[in-house]
């Protein structure tokens, strides 16, 4: 029964999108074998991100979808192409098979004629922002598709109270994710962001004997989140022989805990106590806003670091930078923080034993072009009635 | 207890160690077991000695010269043999802290990390573009050259981030081995060159292995290709030209020659190029490791028992298996 519903979810992405790629990145690898050209178009090495259905399968190929005119194709509105948010300019031509694309600024140029043909819109880091006023300009909207996974930034409850479903990509970003949580725990660790400073500086004479890192390998880490990133994060930090303590909702299955060697923490306390790492890797919930605080900091060893590759606002920034001045814990790397960017004056830009990057966990050549990918698939699945790939359903 | 000697404080020493320090948490370790003297004060007595007397014949008594870290390039390692003195170094401490730190370059490069801390930290940040992208390392192509213990470390990471491995080495490792690893063998280097997204050189520098890297393999890499260099046999003329003109498109570099770099140096100038500080086993860990090696290893020398990590110049190796 399972494995006939994969099948059929299967098809349905390949037939929306034509990505065979895609497909087998979202069905797990135990029921592609079921069907006998499944197996053969998730074929990793196929190169062709958007080829066209090979198969001369029935049902809708990327090859009609090429011919189909504008008109008929339905809209997407997304905020604008290029630019500091807009869409990639690289991603156009993929959008364009299969939508009318169309810009905000058109739309709020011909409201009345555009709002008939809006069925969908894409969002791209956060914009555009939807409220009520816009929901209600678009009566004819089906599904709203966020590009990457959290959608924090989503009134999830006043989305749906409109009959429109909300989809993420959470396929698409954990690899990227995970490995940006790990090269910020090396960097952090090892301080290279400094040593390079040092590297190139005029200053620099000689280098001093006694500047050491700690060591990652046979260290202590503490997962807090283990969905599927954070079981990514786990299995990469087996390989560095780490220690592996996890905290979650609900505790994994023996085999999975076991493939990576992790141990589970019921209470958050017993990880922050042990940890030499400390990784967030949570959704931005109103149960994870400012999860890890004063207590949580002081719990911590004055030996650790705490990384952060979820959202800003599941750490109290305040008792962070008091917690870093005062030696309460041992440094910081955090990928997110709240707002972003910080403003350009706020006290963790000041101190020394910290690394932040601009957001991005998501932010390759591959990722992103796989985040479109997977919107795409969930709007196309939407608005032809299939089973939804990643649907975000409103607690 | 025996004396033991250290480049202490003092202007004068092995070359590249000039006015190194012993990290001071090490001495109360090493008066246990040594009678510490600086090289500051063993000069200030050697002028009541003859002046036709070189170094080692000061030291009539010197049994063994343990040096820390793996490489042993800046020992002349015959003469020393010659005058029947060891050499041990200590080369298992590193292989762990090596190994994290060619990953830690790989994935800060290819994720443009230090960049993103700039404009993370910058003044003039006012938001952070959608366009700015850097690389996958999940799913990436890595050449390993040098599959010695920390090369076989670096794949076994690798391994975990779902890489394409390939691999050369002098000697290619056993069966068993072998498929311990994902890395696949290629005998020529010439053949891995062409493949791969990432290069991490991780060999010893000898005669045969300097400038190993040079302007040939530099290039037959991809120019989307980015060299790691955590040991010590790149050709850094050759590198310099290749970053200029995009033959390779960046490089990661622990090991420089000499270090630091002088401040005007080519490298230091170029936009795709990070250079870190000689960093590859400083972590306090490999460090205590280091210092157990070594004092093993000079304890063994001077009870007349066999040496663990003794390193034996080329040419004596025949002697050693007698």
């Amino acid at each position: 029964m399972f494995s006939v519903k994969a099948v059929c979810l299967v098809e349905a992405i390949h037939l929306a999108t034509g990505c065979p790629r895609l497909a087998g990145r979202l069905i797990h690898p135990a029921v592609c074998h079921v069907h006998h050209w499944t197996k053969r178009d998730i074929d990793p090495r196929w190169s062709s991100w958007t080829g066209p259905n090979s198969t001369g399968e029935a049902g809708v190929s990327a090859h009609q979808t090429k011919v189909m005119a504008k008109q008929e194709q339905p809209g997407l509105l997304i905020v604008e192409i290029g630019g500091v948010c807009g869409v990639l300019e690289g991603h156009v031509e993929l959008l364009k098979k299969h939508f009318h694309l169309i810009t905000m600024k058109e739309f709020l140029k011909k409201k009345e004629r555009l709002s008939e043909k809006i069925k969908s819109v894409l969002i791209y880091e956060c914009r555009p922002v939807i409220d009520r006023e816009l929901l209600q300009s678009l009566p004819h909207l089906k599904v709203i598709a966020n590009s990457g996974v959290g959608v924090d930034h989503l009134d999830l409850k006043l989305i749906s109270s409109f009959g429109v479903k909300v989809t993420n990509t959470p396929h698409a970003v954990s690899d990227s994710t995970a490995d940006i949580g790990m090269a910020l725990m090396l960097a952090s660790a090892r301080r290279l962001v400094e040593g390079c400073q040092i590297a190139v500086s005029p200053q620099t004479e000689h280098f001093a004997a006694d500047w050491l890192g700690d060591e990652v390998t046979g260290a202590t880490l503490g997962i807090i989140g283990m969905g599927s990133i954070g079981y990514k994060v786990a299995k990469r930090a087996k390989a560095f022989e780490m220690k592996i303590l996890y905290h979650n909702r609900n505790q994994r299955k023996e085999e999975e805990e076991q493939a990576v060697g992790a141990r589970y923490c019921e209470k958050m306390e017993d990880l922050l106590q042990q940890s030499d790492f400390v990784i967030l890797v949570v959704n931005l919930t109103p149960q994870t806003h400012k999860l890890i605080g004063k207590r949580e900091l002081e719990l911590m060893k004055p030996t650790a670091t705490l990384i952060n590759i979820s959202r800003g606002a599941v750490v109290d920034h305040d008792a962070l930078v008091e917690a870093l001045q005062n030696g309460i814990i041992k440094a910081a790397a955090l990928d997110v923080t709240y707002p972003e960017p910080l403003p350009r004056d706020h006290p963790l830009l000041k101190l020394k034993n910290i690394i932040i990057t601009p957001h991005i966990g998501t932010a390759t050549v591959q990722a992103t072009r796989m985040m479109t990918e997977e919107a795409v698939a969930n709007i196309q699945a939407v608005l032809n009635g299939l089973p939804i790939p990643s649907e975000v359903i409103p607690q | 207890r025996s004396r033991l000697g250290t480049s202490g404080g003092s202007s004068q020493g092995v070359s590249g160690m000039e006015k190194q320090e012993l990290p001071y948490d090490y001495v109360e370790f090493l008066k246990k077991h040594f009678n510490l003297i600086t090289m500051k004060e063993f000069l200030e007595n050697k002028n009541s000695l003859s002046e036709k007397i070189k170094a080692i014949y000061i030291l009539p008594n010197l049994k063994v010269i343990a040096t820390s870290g793996a490489g042993v390039d800046h020992l002349d390692l015959k003469p020393i043999s010659s005058f029947g003195v060891k050499v041990a170094n200590s080369p298992f401490a590193v292989c762990t802290a090596t190994a994290d730190l060619g990953l830690a370059l790989m994935l800060a490069f290819a994720r443009r990390l230090v960049e993103g801390c700039q404009i993370a930290d910058s003044p003039n940040t006012e938001h952070f573009a959608a366009d700015w992208l850097g690389d996958e390392v999940t799913g990436a192509s890595l050449d390993i050259i040098g599959m010695g213990s920390i090369g076989y470390m670096v794949d076994k990471r690798a391994k975990a981030f779902e890489m394409k491995i390939l691999c050369h080495n002098r000697i290619q490792r056993k069966e068993e081995e072998k498929q311990a690893v994902g890395a696949i063998y290629c005998k020529k280097i010439e053949d891995l060159l062409q493949q791969s997204d990432f290069m991490m050189l991780v060999v010893k520098l000898k005669p045969q292995t300097d400038k190993l890297f040079g302007k040939k393999e530099l290039e037959l890499m991809k120019p989307t290709a980015t060299l790691i260099n955590i040991s010590r046999v790149v050709d850094q003329g050759a590198l310099v030209e290749a970053l200029q003109n995009g033959v390779i498109k960046a490089a990661a570099l622990d090991v420089t020659y000499p270090e630091p770099l002088p401040r005007h140096h080519p490298l230091l100038k170029l936009k795709n190029i990070i250079v870190t500080l000689h960093i590859g086993c400083s972590s306090t860990n490999s460090h205590c490791l280091m210092m157990k090696n070594m004092v093993e290893s000079i304890l063994a020398a001077l009870n007349g028992l066999s040496i663990p990590n003794e390193v034996i110049p080329q040419s004596d190796l025949h002697l050693a298996k007698l």
